[in-house]
């Protein structure tokens, strides 16, 4: 497409340096050195979307990340394309493929704009009032309705083929901005070597300044004055330049966070480079140099595309050499305008100003406006045009008197100023507290809570003398040295106006549609409404109008919404308050926030020595906490039931094999760990003898479980502690707040050996058969090595501490291993264990062996509220010891009453229903709702050995209700149970002895 | 993200840490000799107040030690950190805003 609107000279654009991207498929020329808004305008593309509720067409607005309109979809390629990018800040490359959002069937043809006709209902607070039931239909029909009806571009539905990384950085000052007020921050912070970070939003740095036209500094052009201090800034190695970079939240003890855009701009990006970079950024000090927004002005349809900042008008021509029209009318109420209509004139484009203010109010602005016909005391009432401008409609007023007779100035493009808007989000954002300032109509910083300071026109200083000498005195301050210096600037910046709210009008003030926010298409009529209906708060105006919540967040619409509640409820501005800022600043990728926390990195998998060997032999998984552990180890054609029926069998007929690498170590060591432990554990210690070990249940003080494992004593000194698999971290920090802040006189260090050890579970009658011929060092004689003894010796050459300890009632070993070894002891086992059948076996066949023999998980027996003697283990609990964590709670009336929860083995009746985990159990199924729950199921499963169902559960008084019936909801109703001990293979616990009870086994 | 001063490595990172609640809280000497309210007291009750707090403060993943700290509940502001079994040092006159 023909650069229609490029200017013949003129501009930062390299127009040695063509390129071309598509606009919904058609393609659009520009140079390096345009955004794709530029480009667009320069192509004479004026309507680049739709609005988000009404569908109305909408141009180019902005020229900056303030942007509420001009939404594109860019697509860079397979799993790079991203929605809602905002046309200005899109850097202009070629290749690219942008497309406009919201509406069907075309851009230019619109379905949805019948939302528009639709308008006098669809306002604010409608879908309140309206989608209001049936219930039910809120869900399926309304939210998906409106969803698709109002909204923004569609989320990409593939993988993100983009790499993005975070970086921490910490400097002595980070400035933000590099317009006037930041150069000049930086320029002075980094004068004697202090480490400063400059950040920009935008790919040039400059600021206002890329966009004088006459402007000079000391001197020399705003363009040279530029360049030199970006010089300076470069060749100085304590400055760090971020161009391209977003400060887009400020946190708690100067936090202050930055995305950067490493690729976008690059046609053909270095694969290694990450697309977005994210700093975490911890200054000392921050000077915010962010500039000001300017407002729109609001008028019955004032959002035709062509309507836009007279600051942008300014920009896209001094900046870009483009001409956003031929014809320009400039509406204004204050001096700003000015500039831009005579920049537009030196451009050789029609000019015309319309000022709100009287003659008499216009100011030494009106020398700018030499040659150009300036209708002052105008307003604007209206604009004509379908999808383009045609023309700005203006009559004569006269406060008091009312409007005149209308006439309609005929022009392509309309440039509004409604005056400046600071940027005090960051300010705002690290807890500072902002003051109006009556005489330029906006919010500035007040009192600072961390260490930053304003400068420049975030601050509300506009003249660009002092905008350059409040920057300097703010980067030298930062930097502790107090320095000042003055700046000449010419031409003087023209300042100053008069606040407007909307612009007086002949309509029906009713039936004016004059937007504030042009993103959520809220209008006037839209505040009015809702200050009728009852709000008054600022808070609960914008959010019953969506005012200023758009992904824009109001840069544009927020002072204008307020100015207007202000003078609706006769208030001041500051007894209205304004909304609160919140990060961040503008849209922030996804990308950027995770960065290299995605598939494997987002949530990292623990796997034991062992874990190849199960893969290699086809093992299926399952994840607890952070470990993958081999779930059942499936032959051919077997399903999970029979895998786990197979393996039961084997463990309880001959041997199995187990990795049970992932459980806690710790090992406690010290002339005092006996004592440690003896108040750690509810049962004694100080008399376990070296060479045995014994179970322990943690409480927490409060006397409730919170792990439990067995712990080997090895020497006096020395105990191996084990613990739960989920639990070894939480237990390791409960033994150190005991004995870094209760304990500190106990001599005793506690250290994690879990990943140390791997440890290899052998159980089964063949068990010691297996172990015998590769141990030395070790009798593994029934009374020499009896149940709960620990021995150190070596297993196939390698040390071990060889535990004999069972967790599925079966004689059984735990032989630990240096984690190294763990698969040549393991292969070594396994090969020999052939002759007896030796079967490995995964964690669902363990839950079922220990179930079956009534052992308790932690975890799943337990939660949180579960005591010793509620699991009937209070026998393991000392009534001796004078203190132990957790006694004195256990001693309180309510850990004592009848009806606490107790542990209890279910049987269904019907001999088939296998419960459900977590079920709920009840007396009487016949009772009204609400039912009284008297428990639920904790652990559930067809067990093997005895061919029917079995299960654990927590009931009421339980213990008490030995053969009762009880009834157990399932998805099909309730089902009967009856109440039974809850051990159900080998009660008598002979099988660790190696004595056989095959009446006790179905199998 | 607050920085959090560890008296043994310098200012850290928050994630970095674990807050253990309100400090100078020692376990009874003989619980055995309170009764239920003075046990309940000890194991349940804290205090939230707004302005300067004394708290527990563990540095997880760094040194691995527990501290105190007093903190300002209300500015998020650090104003002391100090070794497990110190006193709770006098308030400096400002920077508690």
């Amino acid at each position: 497409m023909a650069q229609s609107n490029r200017l013949p000279s003129g501009g930062r654009i390299d127009r040695a340096k063509p390129l071309a991207f598509t606009f919904n498929g058609k393609s659009v020329d520009g140079f390096a050195g345009d955004t794709v808004a530029s480009a667009l305008l320069a192509n004479g593309i004026r309507l680049v979307g739709r609005s988000f509720k009404y569908h109305r067409p909408r141009g180019i607005l902005t020229h900056g990340s303030d942007e509420p309109n001009a939404l594109l979809k860019v697509d860079r390629g397979p799993g790079r394309a991203d929605p809602n990018n905002r046309a200005t800040v899109i850097e202009a490359v070629g290749g690219l493929k942008l497309s406009s959002q919201n509406h069907w069937p075309s851009l230019e043809h619109d379905i949805g704009a019948v939302n528009d006709r639709l308008s006098p209902v669809l306002v604010a607070g409608f879908y309140y009032k309206t989608f209001m039931w049936p219930r039910s239909f809120w869900d399926k029909l309304y939210e998906p309705k409106i969803r698709a009806a109002a909204g923004l571009g569609v989320a990409p539905d593939v993988p993100d083929a983009d790499r993005y990384v975070h970086r921490n950085a910490h400097c002595d000052v980070l400035v933000v901005g590099a317009g006037p007020a930041g150069l000049a921050a930086a320029l002075a912070a980094s004068e004697n070597g202090r480490r400063v970070i400059l950040a920009d939003e935008q790919a040039e740095m400059g600021g206002s300044l890329l966009a004088e036209r006459t402007a000079t500094i000391d001197g020399v052009s705003a363009a040279q004055w530029v360049a030199h201090a970006l010089t300076t800034l470069a060749g100085r190695a304590n400055v760090t330049l971020l161009p391209r970079t977003t400060a887009f939240g400020y946190y708690n003890h100067n936090h202050v966070v930055l995305t950067e855009r490493v690729t976008d701009h690059l046609e053909r990006p270095d694969p290694k480079l990450p697309r977005e970079r994210l700093w975490q950024v911890r200054p000392a000090e921050v000077v915010i140099a962010t500039g000001a927004h300017e407002r729109p002005l609001s008028f019955a349809d004032n959002d035709r595309p062509g309507i836009m900042l007279a600051e942008s008008v300014r920009t896209y021509i001094n900046r870009y050499g483009v001409a956003p029209g031929r014809r320009i009318v400039f509406a204004t109420n204050g001096a700003s305008a000015y500039a831009a209509a005579a920049d537009a004139k030196a451009a050789g484009l029609d000019v015309t100003i319309v000022d709100t203010r009287p003659e008499s109010a216009i100011g030494p602005e009106k020398a700018l406006a030499a040659g150009i016909e300036i209708l002052a005391g105008h307003t604007v009432v209206g604009s004509t045009g379908g999808k383009g401008l045609t023309g700005l409609i203006v009559a004569p007023f006269t406060a008091g008197k009312g409007v005149g007779a209308r006439r309609t100035l005929p022009c392509d493009c309309a440039g509004i100023s409604g005056g400046w808007t600071p940027s005090v989000h960051l300010f705002s954002q690290s807890r500072g507290k902002l003051i109006f300032r009556a005489d330029i109509d906006a919010f500035v910083p007040g009192i600072s809570v961390q260490k930053e300071r304003s400068a420049g026109a975030c601050k509300g200083t506009y003249g660009l003398s002092a905008i350059l000498a409040e920057g300097w005195a703010a980067g030298s301050g930062a930097a502790g040295a107090d320095g000042s210096r003055l700046f000449a600037a010419a031409p003087a910046t023209p300042t100053g106006f008069a606040p407007a709210r909307v612009l007086p009008t002949d309509d029906d003030p009713k039936k004016v549609r004059a937007f504030l926010d042009f993103q959520n298409d809220v209008t006037a009529k839209d505040i009015r409404l809702a200050v009728r209906e009852g709000f008054e708060s600022v808070e609960h105006v914008k959010r019953y109008t969506t005012n200023g919540m758009a992904s824009d967040q109001g840069k544009t619409s927020n002072m204008a919404a307020l100015g207007l509640l202000s003078e609706i409820l006769e208030k001041p501005i500051p007894q209205v308050g304004t909304t609160t800022f919140r990060p961040p600043y503008t849209p922030v990728t996804f990308g950027a926030i995770i960065g290299s926390a995605r598939g494997q990195l987002f949530d990292p998998i623990r796997t034991a020595p062992l874990h190849e060997w199960a893969v290699e032999h086809g093992a299926k998984f399952e994840n607890v906490s952070l470990w993958r552990r081999a779930w059942y180890f499936p032959k051919a054609g077997e399903d999970m039931h029979a895998a786990v029926a197979r393996e039961c069998k084997a463990v309880r007929e001959s041997v199995g094999i187990f990795d049970a690498s992932t459980l806690g170590k710790i090992e406690v060591k010290g002339p005092d760990a006996a004592e440690f432990l003896n108040r750690i554990y509810p049962n004694a210690w100080l008399k376990l003898e070296p060479g045995k070990c014994r179970y322990g249940l943690m409480l927490k003080e409060d006397g409730f479980i919170f792990d439990d494992g067995v712990v080997a004593r090895l020497a006096p000194d020395l105990f191996h502690v084990t613990t739960t698999t989920g639990g070894a971290p939480r237990v390791l920090a409960h033994m150190e707040d005991y004995l870094q802040t209760e304990w500190p006189d106990l001599n005793v260090f506690a250290t994690s050996t879990t990943e140390e050890w791997a440890v290899i579970a052998l159980q089964g009658p063949k068990a010691r058969d297996v172990l015998q011929p590769f141990v030395t060092g070790i009798d593994l004689a029934g009374e020499a090595f009896p149940h709960m003894a620990v021995r150190v010796g070596e297993i196939c050459g390698v040390p071990t501490r060889l535990m004999r300890v069972s967790f599925t009632g079966e004689m059984g070993f735990e032989i630990n291993v240096p984690a190294d070894h763990a698969r040549a002891v393991w292969e070594a086992l396994y090969d020999y264990g052939q002759r007896f059948g030796i079967t490995p076996y995964g964690t669902e066949a363990m839950h079922v062996l220990r179930a079956e023999r009534g052992f308790i998980i932690v975890g799943q027996e337990t939660d949180g509220t579960v005591t010793p003697e509620d699991l009937g283990l209070g026998g393991m609990v000392s009534k001796v010891k004078r203190d132990f964590v957790g006694k004195r709670s256990l001693a309180r009336p309510d850990m004592a009453l009848a009806d606490r929860k107790q542990l209890v083995g279910l049987a269904s009746l019907d001999g088939r229903t296998v419960l459900d985990e977590g079920a709920q159990i009840v007396a009487d199924p016949a009772q009204a709702v609400p039912m009284t729950m008297l428990g639920h199921v904790t652990s559930s499963y067809l067990s093997p050995s005895l061919g029917h169902p079995i299960a654990l559960a927590l009931v009421a008084g339980g213990r008490t209700r030995m053969g009762e019936t009880l009834h157990v909801t399932t998805p099909a109703g309730f089902t009967t149970v009856k109440v039974t001990a809850p051990v159900f293979v080998d009660p008598e616990g002979k099988r660790v002895n190696g004595v056989q009870t095959e009446g006790a086994l179905h199998a | 993200m607050l920085l959090v001063p560890c008296p043994y490595c310098g200012p850290r990172p928050e994630v970095e840490f674990h807050c253990g609640g309100e400090a100078h809280i020692a376990r009874p000497a003989d619980p055995n000799a309170l009764d239920d309210a003075q046990w309940a007291e000890y194991l349940f009750v804290r205090t939230s107040n707004k302005g300067v707090h004394a708290e527990r403060w563990l540095h997880s993943h760094g040194c691995g030690r527990w501290f105190n700290a007093l903190r300002n509940t209300v500015s998020d502001s650090f104003l002391a950190s100090y070794e497990m079994g110190q006193p709770r040092p006098a308030l400096p006159t400002e920077g508690g805003k």
